[in-house]
């Protein structure tokens, strides 16, 4: 066994295929950053908010008023310095720290396929992908056409995991039983041409989008895998990211992975890639650049001299990365409802989730009382997603309790009216209206304040 | 192999197809619904009648006021207060319909659009008295101090020194200024109302039906969000919860109740405006009993009967909560605000079943704010 990895871990392979990698990662997050910026989204979401709900644990991280534009920028240009393979390891840290300072300014934004590209980030911190084909390359004049073997096998994973544990998630009644929330989302898509009209509000087409979703998450990464069926799985992920996209506003997370899957592929491929890019270069005349090329000494082997150390901390992260959307069983209640362990888990598209409140504040000597006019406080967005999310909820009154001792009243005490319903079911109470938000402390422990769910969701 | 594959994808999309073709879509649009049906009945039965019950209204009441020009009698005023009634009871069937030009009249990025010139109160008794003194205004560049309120103000309210509301138009320093206001303010509504009425009659009715989209600019999107903002805001908040002081740490405001001045007419306007919500939601005609293609449809037809049900037993519970009130909600505010809480209460109920329950079984979009999703 032990010799078995040890001469797994000594395994090389041809380099092409992370440097297109990171030529597509590096292109992709920076149309990333541009999208977000033209549609203006840095001001609507992280300047224009009076209040941002924070990561527990992360309440310092806040936007940082008109300096988050350069915030964005470093990402963008660190973005771009990735996809060109220049001052490599430099770019990918502080495009992993930008980008993951930019997530943390307010959970408001939270999407899985951000948690992704974060930690993502974070893995290739440890590849060698400027090794090949890379500017790097040409300002050391060396070039590496073999590396590691586990070093694009550790991208594989990442990308297996997400995807299974995305299968996983959706083994549940309300997905599988109930094919729900697309059949609460299907229908309303009936403004799509072709389709739109014909199959969105079929009963057997929501069950059969629920389960052949289910059936692609748990099997395209060996289908992947397998050289036999890699071909069609790439038609799948294609087809099936295309058709998300689509339906649902999911920006760019469809070509994210359309083209993380390439991965996937041989390196003959990737070499056919690199070949076309070279002829481009050429092309555009970049021929001082491509004449350097040639003086760069072919080196056979890309040999990482810390890999003991990186090998350590990918074990600790991939350990981190399968344990933790089990951390939900911890927890008593229903997952879905109390959303306790929900998120870093890869559970994407699983709730029609969507609720009210009505924030009290009273003075508990005199009990005079007032309601709070949420407008005043947050943004559109922000009370849309703090209305479910216990989490929000309880920060938010405490920031309303905060705000209102500031302006002289005494006494706070902070309820909510809550209601909220899930999946399609009639909303129910949700939070304890008799419970002082005020007085509690968000930690790890169970909510018991969260009232009860009245139904059941069999599964995982 | 990967032909087959290829081959076998396009089998199941053909297949799909034809088995669906026998359904048909004429006018149906996408989940069988037939959402052009109720965007018409909605525009035929519901708001063109209501505006041009309004114009019918804001006319007759401006007939009144040319005879109160003309003749200064109490008798001439109190017909005016009459037709300013009336026109205000008919235009709570109009206020939830801020769509359109409606919307568009108001340039400003303030979201209340037409309801701005038309109802919202308190006015600043300074501000009118100041412009019947100096004559200089201008009611295009303000968002306050026109409408119904400045009517109520003018035509009921005491200024100081007077005795009367009357006095304000003879005896008074500016009676001449006043009157010149109230004409202002008169040929404002009148023509604001013609604008919308001819915008609807000419050209954006059409545009309203054929927008049948599930975007931010589908029109059953805009309705819906106008109807839920209309309950919340022009409705609950408005007529009940500022004034009973909800927002403000028990601090009352009996003087911010609609038609404070007339003081009396707070309770019928009130259950005028729930008649009105009733009537949206349940698709009834302006001009009749019959009931149409609505929300309720929609919402039976996606089997979600149950939300139907509570929403309706919600709006009778609303009903009977404000019939248990004064006619003038001010002295209840004063005297009696422990029922007028009970009510706020009970109006508040129906928040959830409209904002949560019913937009998720109709999944529209309820905040406009452009975001991705996971």
């Amino acid at each position: 066994m032990q010799t078995k990895l040890k001469s797994y871990f000594n395994q090389n392979t041809n380099a092409a295929p992370l440097a297109v990698f990171r030529i597509g990662f590096g292109l992709m997050m920076l149309v990333s950053i541009i999208r977000f910026w033209s549609k203006g989204w840095i001001e609507t979401f992280y300047l224009q908010p009076k209040f941002h709900f924070s990561y527990f644990g992360f309440e310092w991280i806040k936007p940082m008023g008109n300096y988050t534009y350069l915030l964005f920028f470093i990402c963008g240009l660190a973005a771009l310095l990735v996809a060109l393979g220049l001052k490599y390891r430099l770019a990918i840290i502080a495009f992993f720290l930008s980008f993951t300072y930019i997530e943390l300014m307010d959970k408001t934004t939270y999407l899985n396929h951000y948690y992704f590209t974060s930690i993502l980030s974070f893995l290739m911190i440890f590849l060698p992908a400027n090794a090949y084909f890379s500017l790097d390359s040409i300002v050391r004049k060396k070039d590496y056409s073999q590396i590691p073997k586990w070093t694009i096998d550790s991208i594989k994973l990442l990308l297996s995991i997400v995807y299974i544990y995305a299968g996983l998630a959706k083994l549940n009644s309300d997905w599988l039983f109930k094919a729900m929330p697309l059949k609460i989302w299907l229908p309303s898509k009936y403004d799509i041409p072709f389709i739109g009209e014909t199959l969105m509000h079929k009963d057997w087409f929501h069950f059969a989008m629920s389960w052949s979703g289910m059936l692609y998450d748990l099997a395209i990464p060996f289908l992947l895998l397998f050289k036999r069926t890699r071909t069609f799985a790439f038609v799948l992920v294609v087809i099936f990211h295309v058709f998300t996209r689509v339906l649902f506003p999911i920006g760019m997370f469809p070509y994210i992975m359309i083209i993380s899957t390439l991965i996937f592929f041989e390196s003959g491929f990737h070499n056919k890639i690199i070949k076309v890019l070279r002829k481009i270069m050429n092309l555009l005349s970049l021929r001082i650049q491509s004449g350097s090329i040639t003086q760069i000494k072919v080196m056979d082997t890309f040999v990482e001299k810390r890999q003991r150390v990186i090998l350590s901390i990918l074990v600790v992260f991939f350990s981190i990365q399968i344990l933790l959307p089990w951390r939900y069983a911890l927890y008593p209640n229903e997952l879905f409802w109390t959303e306790e362990g929900y998120r870093f888990s890869w559970r994407v598209m699983l709730m029609e989730k969507a609720g009210y409140t009505n924030f009290k504040i009273v003075n508990s000597e005199t009990n005079s009382f007032f309601y709070v006019e949420n407008s005043d406080f947050l943004t559109p967005f922000q009370e849309k997603q703090m209305s479910f999310q216990p989490d929000f909820i309880l920060e938010y009154a405490h920031f309303l309790g905060d705000h209102f001792k500031s302006q002289g009243h005494e006494n706070i005490q902070v309820f909510v009216d809550c209601h909220v319903a899930l999946n399609g079911r009639m909303s129910q109470r949700y939070i304890n209206p008799k419970v002082d938000l005020y007085q509690l402390k968000e930690s790890f422990q169970p909510k018991d304040w969260i009232l009860p769910f009245n139904d059941e969701i069999k599964g995982l | 192999m990967i032909k087959r594959i290829i081959f076998g994808l396009i089998l199941c999309v053909a297949i799909a197809a034809c088995s669906s073709s026998d359904d048909g879509n004429n006018g149906n649009n996408g989940d069988g619904f037939n959402r052009t049906e109720l965007l018409t009945n909605l525009a035929d039965n519901i708001i063109i009648p209501a505006f041009q019950d309004l114009g019918v209204k804001l006319s007759a009441m401006d007939v009144a006021r040319a005879n109160f020009v003309n003749s200064q009698t109490q008798t001439n005023l109190d017909a005016l207060s009459a037709a300013w009634l009336e026109a205000y009871s008919v235009w709570q069937h109009v206020e939830l319909f801020n769509i359109g030009e409606a919307e568009d009249v108001n340039t400003t990025s303030d979201d209340r659009g037409f309801v701005r010139f038309f109802n919202i109160y308190p006015v600043s008794e300074t501000e009118i008295d100041g412009y019947a003194a100096s004559g200089t205004y201008d009611l295009t560049s303000v968002l306050v101090d026109q409408g119904f309120p400045a009517f109520d103000y003018l035509i009921h309210g005491i200024a100081t020194g007077d005795a009367t509301a009357l006095d304000k138009f003879t005896t008074h320093t500016n009676a001449s200024g006043y009157m010149t206001y109230m004409t202002d303010v008169m040929s404002r509504m009148l023509s604001l109302n013609n604008q919308i009425l001819n915008d609807w009659q000419n050209t954006y009715k059409d545009q309203f039906i054929s927008a049948t989209e599930n975007g931010l600019n589908g029109s059953f999107n805009k309705i819906a969000n106008d109807f839920i903002f209309a309950y919340e805001k022009g409705f609950r908040a408005q007529k009940v919860g500022t004034p009973a002081g909800v927002f403000s740490a028990g601090q009352t405001f009996p003087d911010r109740v609609e038609a404070f001045y007339k003081g009396d007419v707070s309770k019928t306007l009130a259950l005028e405006s729930l008649t009105a919500l009733e009537n949206f939601f349940v698709g009834r005609a302006y001009n009749g009993s019959t009931t149409g293609s609505s929300l309720r449809t929609y919402l039976q037809f996606l089997d979600s009967d149950d939300i139907v049900t509570a929403i309706q037993s919600q709006f009778t519970a609303v009903r009977t909560s404000i019939n248990g009130l004064g006619n003038n909600f001010s002295n209840e505010i004063e005297n009696n605000n422990t029922q007028v809480l009970t009510t706020y209460e009970v109006m508040q109920a129906m928040v959830p079943l409209i904002k949560v329950d019913m937009r998720q079984a109709l999944d529209f979009a309820i905040d406009f704010q452009d975001s991705d999703g996971d």
